[in-house]
């Protein structure tokens, strides 16, 4: 039987305020050692207030506007109850049913086609402590509690179950974190865990308008894993279906080591949260004017800014949309293309593009560096686009030149000068070098003289070698060809 | 309104509180009494009234991004019953 898949996801994201959500410790932990950016408000002291950060409400604001959301006019805080010690207060204070987001919309684009998956509400709470726990031959296990994190300002976005596919799942995720990098909200770094993500999926046959059995995955702390637990859920779904006939509604973790999801069923009795209004914290009004200020300040978003790079820089729906994957990306190769106003914009658009989508993007993953954090300035690359356009440096030992810029930040002219990587542009060394490949090589000659093309190729390569790429190909190729018909 | 037998140590679950017999039954009567006299509230109509959660007409309390410092670690921790690496100690807790 063909089965249809439905995914909803909620994402959580801490937001990049300075301080905490209701009191001013540092938000910035990532370096602190335990329980130093902590006060009696983070611990739920008696008689401690919280008081709700301004720039947090304005963060998600800016958020649910850019997702076309609703601003409620009236918004409030909640308690959300749960006895477990990440929660110092015993509650975590939250948004039940008046968040300041409401009804919007994300466009995602999966294997060319656009999809629109809709925002069920963004709103805000406060993040939780970290525990770690610990086993110990002959006295057991403990945990150990740091309170740092506790009372950081985080986001949640609930999508609408309008996900069919765990790769439309990785693309709402993607475009989600892009947008959020834009607005400048939050870092979306999945790893640290400051963009988290559960999914909810189901399967049910093709055109059943039952909605099927809804598990909620939990533990995935990177795309892939999203996408790889969906994938295993589906499979796992569809053969529980098809041996026992029904799933059990549960909450699963997925184990990266095995590349599984196992059931998380610990809790004996259904989650009772009795949220109430938090009476700690007045509730928001969020007057007309001041959400249309806001929306008057949002910044160019991806969408936006995908499709005037297209307009004004002629580069293709593809590259736009690689290079407006990142803000720091779009930023960069804008950087690059109006650095040198005397080229032709389109033209040098296009080779920005290539080399930060091509081999600039290869060695950023490779060494898990960020753009912004390069060696590579956009004045560096410019000149080295330069220097290839003046014919001073080939295309292929530009990729030679352009690695060794990127691990030691040199400048291109100081390694092509370094390592003698000057084009050849004497006609009568080229040539010279050309026969001496033809006379090395008789078989490929003979079989380039027997038609096969590939040989020329073949060729082509030794010559490049020999001049350890310092060549241009398209010149190698022509008299390649005349020193072959010459021979003929 | 009575209180189930069920209803109580469900509450006292949730409450993490651990009650005898004697004392499921002496909560069973007070918690019971609050309800009612909850239910004479009850009997006001409140058909065109919104629901209000807050009585002091406060709204929009905010305050700037403006982070200060801390407590001393020490400080944090001069209540923890057990302390390791920084952090309070506590029972095991699983997900």
């Amino acid at each position: 039987m063909d089965y249809e898949t439905t995914v909803g996801l909620e994402v959580h994201a801490q937001l990049l305020t300075k301080s905490k959500m209701f009191c001013r410790c540092s938000a910035d932990y990532a370096d602190a050692a335990p329980n130093t950016h902590v006060c009696p408000v983070c611990l739920g002291m008696p008689g401690v207030l919280p008081v709700i950060n301004q720039r947090a409400v304005e963060y998600v604001v800016m958020t649910a506007l850019a997702l076309n959301c609703t601003i409620p006019e009236y918004c409030k805080f909640d308690r959300k109850n749960y006895p477990y010690p990440d929660l110092m207060k015993g509650y975590q204070i939250s948004q039940y049913d008046a968040p300041l987001g409401v009804r919007g919309r994300l466009d995602i684009e999966v294997e060319g086609q656009k999809k629109r998956i809709g925002i069920t509400r963004v709103h805000l709470e406060e993040d939780v402590a970290k525990l770690t726990h610990r086993s110990i031959p002959g006295e057991g296990s403990y945990s150990l509690v740091d309170v740092n994190r506790a009372g950081v300002p985080l986001m949640e976005v609930v999508s609408e179950p309008d996900m069919h596919s765990p790769e439309e799942a990785r693309q709402y995720l993607m475009k989600l974190r892009t947008i959020l990098q834009f607005l400048g909200v939050s870092s979306g770094n999945m790893e640290e865990g400051s963009f988290r993500c559960d999914a909810n999926i189901s399967i049910r046959p093709f055109g059943s308008t039952d909605s099927g059995v809804k598990v909620e995955v939990k533990n995935m702390n990177s795309f892939r894993a999203v996408y790889h637990a969906l994938e295993y859920e589906e499979q796992r779904q569809r053969r529980v279906i098809e041996e026992r006939g029904r799933l059990v509604q549960e909450t699963r973790g997925w184990v990266e080591e095995g590349g599984v999801t196992v059931s998380q069923r610990s809790k004996e009795y259904a989650h009772d949260y009795r949220y109430f209004p938090e009476p700690d914290l007045p509730p928001i009004t969020c007057s007309r004017q001041w959400v249309e200020e806001i929306r008057s300040r949002l910044p160019e978003l991806p969408d936006a800014r995908q499709d005037r790079l297209m307009a004004q820089y002629g580069l293709s729906h593809y590259d736009a949309s690689l290079l407006t994957t990142s803000k720091a990306m779009a930023d960069y190769s804008e950087a690059c293309v109006k650095l040198n106003a005397e080229v032709q914009v389109e033209k040098r658009a296009k080779a920005v593009s290539n080399w930060i989508s091509g081999e600039f993007t290869r060695l950023l993953h490779a060494t898990d560096i960020q753009i912004s954090d390069s060696k590579v300035s956009p004045e560096h690359l410019v000149e080295m686009l330069d220097l290839i356009d003046e014919g001073t440096l080939s295309g292929a030992a530009a990729k030679t030149v352009f690695e060794e810029m990127f691990h030691s930040g040199k400048r291109a002219k100081e390694i092509i000068a370094e390592e003698g990587l000057t084009q050849i542009s004497d006609a009568e060394e080229m040539k010279e070098i050309v026969a001496r490949v033809v006379a090395a090589n008789a078989q490929a000659v003979a079989d380039f003289k027997k038609g096969k093309e590939a040989a020329l190729t073949f060729l082509v390569g030794q010559v490049m070698r020999q001049t350890k790429g310092r060549a241009n190909p398209t010149v190698v190729n022509k008299l390649l060809k005349e020193k072959l018909e010459e021979s003929a | 309104m009575k209180l189930s037998r069920e209803e109580v140590v469900h509450i006292a679950l949730l409450a993490r509180l651990g009650l005898s017999e004697e004392e499921l039954e002496k909560f069973r009567g007070q918690l019971s009494n609050i309800l009612e006299n909850f239910e004479v509230l009850q009997q006001v109509d409140t058909t065109d009234v919104p629901p209000t959660a807050y009585p002091i007409p406060l709204e929009n309390v905010l305050r700037k991004d403006e982070a200060s410092p801390s407590l001393a670690q020490s400080e944090i921790l001069a209540n923890a019953p057990r302390e390791e690496e920084g952090c309070f100690r506590v029972k095991a807790v699983l997900e």
